[in-house]
């Protein structure tokens, strides 16, 4: 299941969107091309179909269920530890670390692991970048629950007593490159501390680690994206360089790769209640810390239990 | 799909019984399962209900479960409510010597899941099986062990 996950509310890509409608000097204007590629790109956001929660579709998922269980189970030799530690009904925060490029193992993984553990009857949206969900050829991510990772739809699913599973690090962390791969990166993104305290609900640290050991990550490409323009026009912060089956070398990841069988191991922690944790208002940078304290260790502790990559 | 296994216990039926149809011990033999809750009011008999996981593969396979049939102490069987579709049924038969034959089945699967659904249930089978072998075996050393504790203490003078 390909994805493509960004975090809800301020984030690296809002802070690139709200630059663009600051004044500018004459000279740092945008070109006459560049504005018409953002125009075109507004123009297919229009025409593309957008996320929508009641897209989810339960009894898709359970048809579905048997191949998830098939490629988790013979490829990626999945292991999802702690799902007893998620509570078994009501809205929760899931707060994922991210790997994997744009094929993103850990999702599939945790997706059949959720969804067989509370049913398919409970709701499980997972927030997606609004491009990769609206591709026509992933347009069954949305009968997943993966949305468009917009405050809207975060508060929405929030609203309606949902399980939601967040991905802070976006692209950012995705493509990070394999030297870094057992790092928990976030990349400084706290809406979702926010959007928990907002609704009041238990934020649920989930750490995985291998897949990042499925393709040989080299370079984010943080700087062939911006000079391409791709973060104003699509939001995309990064244009990652990597060594992925079939293609040899891999620029963009935009038509996936084949991922390496590596072991991928998931585990959910004990649910964090922030008010009752930091008091009535928690400081965002005080508890972001400590949430990627908590996941860097337990992804060190899951990295202590590997003893070759790939075989884990 | 469907699997089942069989075994002989040195015990008589009721204290089988007692062992299959208490919620509170069905961890204790079950190989696999890392959830049984009782999700009802009602603790055992018809109607109770269950909430199950089962581990299979890469997936903890849960949901809620019914107790559809309840002849003690000879058959207890359960269907699905939510989550993967499934029916379980003990059948206790007396044997020669005081011994009690146990028969586990379960029978699981995904409706509508085509190709794939069939393909995962045949490469779950022997998993299933296996959990369903060693929870037989796990069944009969603590039904047997329950029995010989019960001798020792009657054969205890002045107790």
């Amino acid at each position: 299941m390909p994805q493509i996950s960004v975090a809800p509310g301020p984030s690296r890509n809002a802070r690139h969107t709200a630059t663009v409608g600051e004044p500018a000097s004459t000279a740092s204007r945008p070109s006459r091309f560049a504005r018409a590629l953002r125009a075109a790109a507004r123009q297919a956001e229009r025409v593309l179909p957008r996320a929508d929660l009641d897209a989810r579709d339960p009894d898709f998922i359970r048809d579905r269920l048997p191949s998830l269980w098939l490629l988790a189970s013979l490829w990626f030799r999945g292991e999802v530890r702690g799902l007893g530690n998620i509570p078994d009904a009501g809205p929760i925060l899931l707060v994922g670390n991210h790997s994997g490029g744009n094929m993103t193992p850990d999702t599939i993984v945790f997706t059949l692991a959720f969804s067989t553990y509370f049913g398919v009857e409970r709701p499980f949206y997972q927030l997606a970048h609004n491009l990769g969900v609206s591709m026509p050829a992933l347009a069954q991510l949305r009968r997943f629950g993966t949305v468009a990772a917009t405050p809207a739809n975060a508060r929405d699913a929030l609203d309606r007593g949902a399980a939601l599973l967040v991905y802070p690090g976006d692209d950012h962390e995705r493509h990070r490159p394999t030297s870094q791969r057992n790092r928990v990166d976030l990349g400084q993104s706290k809406g979702f501390i926010r959007l928990a305290l907002d609704h009041d609900v238990p934020l649920v640290p989930v750490v995985s680690i291998g897949g990042h050991e499925t393709a040989l990550f080299l370079t984010r490409g943080e700087r062939l994206a911006r000079w391409l323009a791709l973060d104003r026009l699509f939001g995309l912060n990064a244009l990652p360089i990597s060594v992925a089956l079939p293609w040899g070398v891999n620029v963009g990841d935009l038509l996936g790769h084949i991922p390496l069988p590596a072991k991928i191991t998931i585990e959910a922690l004990p649910p964090i209640d922030l008010r009752a944790d930091f008091g009535p208002d928690p400081d965002p940078d005080y508890v972001y810390d400590h949430v990627v304290r908590l996941m860097q260790a337990t992804l060190d502790a899951l990295a202590g239990e590997r003893r070759l990559p790939l075989i884990g | 799909m469907r699997v089942s296994a069989n075994i002989h216990i040195a015990a008589p039926r009721e204290a089988v019984w007692a062992n299959i149809s208490d919620p509170g011990r069905v961890l204790s033999f079950m190989s696999g399962v890392t959830r049984w809750e009782i999700a009802d009011e009602r603790r055992t008999g018809l109607g109770a209900r269950y909430r199950t996981v089962l581990r299979i593969g890469a997936a903890e396979v849960g949901g809620l479960i019914e107790v559809v049939e309840w002849v003690a102490p000879a058959e207890l069987a359960w269907t699905s409510v939510t989550g993967l579709d499934q029916r379980g049924r003990w059948r206790l038969r007396e044997a020669p010597g005081e011994r009690t034959q146990v028969e586990l089945r379960l029978a699981y699967g995904v409706a509508g899941s085509g190709l794939s659904g069939w393909l995962a249930e045949r490469i779950a089978a022997p998993s299933v099986a296996g959990h369903l072998r060693r929870s037989l075996e796990q069944l009969r050393r603590m039904s047997e062990h329950a029995q010989l504790r019960e001798r020792a203490a009657e054969r205890r003078p002045g107790r």
